[in-house]
């Protein structure tokens, strides 16, 4: 079995019903050559980076799926490719990270459990440096204060 | 009496000092870089949209690739623009 995703975008200008019969249309076809379909992700309407067809948005779907082997996939995007209805596709096989990643996701880890991995060792860090600087400098700093300390008090 | 071995303590050595770069996906274990992420990407990317070379971010070249064609995937999807300005 092969791990696939295929992310397309849906032109924004057709009605709401006949947008996600598109979508759905992929999706049965996906099954019918024998597909396995782990998720369908609506990513809904978002403006394009740049225009395609003359259109500046777009609505994105992102189809999860196994398959048996890779000969459906000719066939598949040979479709989305005449399809006018499509605007852009892309398939990508993945790997078991891809999996883990996608899986985790639908758990609603990652969005949340990305960032705390990139801000909280980011926080701890310069806190635990701080620390280890203090640990180093205040006996240094204790020591010369109280010494000054004691010098005046003889001078007094 | 401040000896020698005081005196190297009464400044901050490591101040002004320059942090060294490290591989982030390497350093947080982060395994499998989303093309579909574009908020993430944006941060390896330089204002014009050109993806930003190893020696600034400091990614391992392992995953430098896998940031590379995400980043070229999500151009595709029209998620990132291939050129433009004032990207940030």
């Amino acid at each position: 079995m092969r791990n696939y995703e295929t992310t397309f975008i849906v032109d924004p200008v057709l009605s709401g019903d006949e947008i996600k019969a598109t979508a759905q249309a992929y999706v049965d076809n996906l099954q019918k050559e024998g597909c396995e379909i782990v998720f369908v992700d609506e990513m809904g309407l978002r403006t394009l980076a740049y225009d395609i067809n003359k259109r500046n948005n777009g609505v994105y779907y992102c189809v999860e799926y196994t398959a048996p082997d890779g000969a459906f996939l000719n066939n598949f995007e040979l479709g989305m490719r005449r399809d006018e209805r499509i605007l852009r596709f892309l398939t990508v096989a993945l790997d078991k990270y891809g999996v883990q990643y996608n899986a985790d996701k639908r758990a609603g880890k990652i969005g949340k459990a990305k960032r705390h991995k990139q801000e909280k060792p980011a926080k701890t860090e310069p806190a635990a440096h701080g620390i280890s600087r203090k640990k180093a400098d205040s006996p240094h700093l204790t020591g010369v204060p109280s010494g000054d300390a004691e010098s005046f008090k003889e001078e007094e | 009496m401040a000896s020698r071995d005081d005196i190297k303590f009464l400044s901050n050595p490591k101040i002004g000092g320059r942090r060294k770069k490290y591989c982030r996906f390497r350093r947080f274990g982060i395994k499998y870089i989303d093309y579909k992420d574009p908020d993430f990407l944006l941060t390896f990317v330089n204002e014009q949209g050109k993806i930003l070379p190893r020696r600034i971010t400091g990614n391992s070249l392992k995953y430098q690739r896998k940031i590379a064609s995400a980043i070229k995937r999500a151009r595709h999807l029209a998620m990132l623009p291939y050129v433009t300005d004032l990207l940030k």
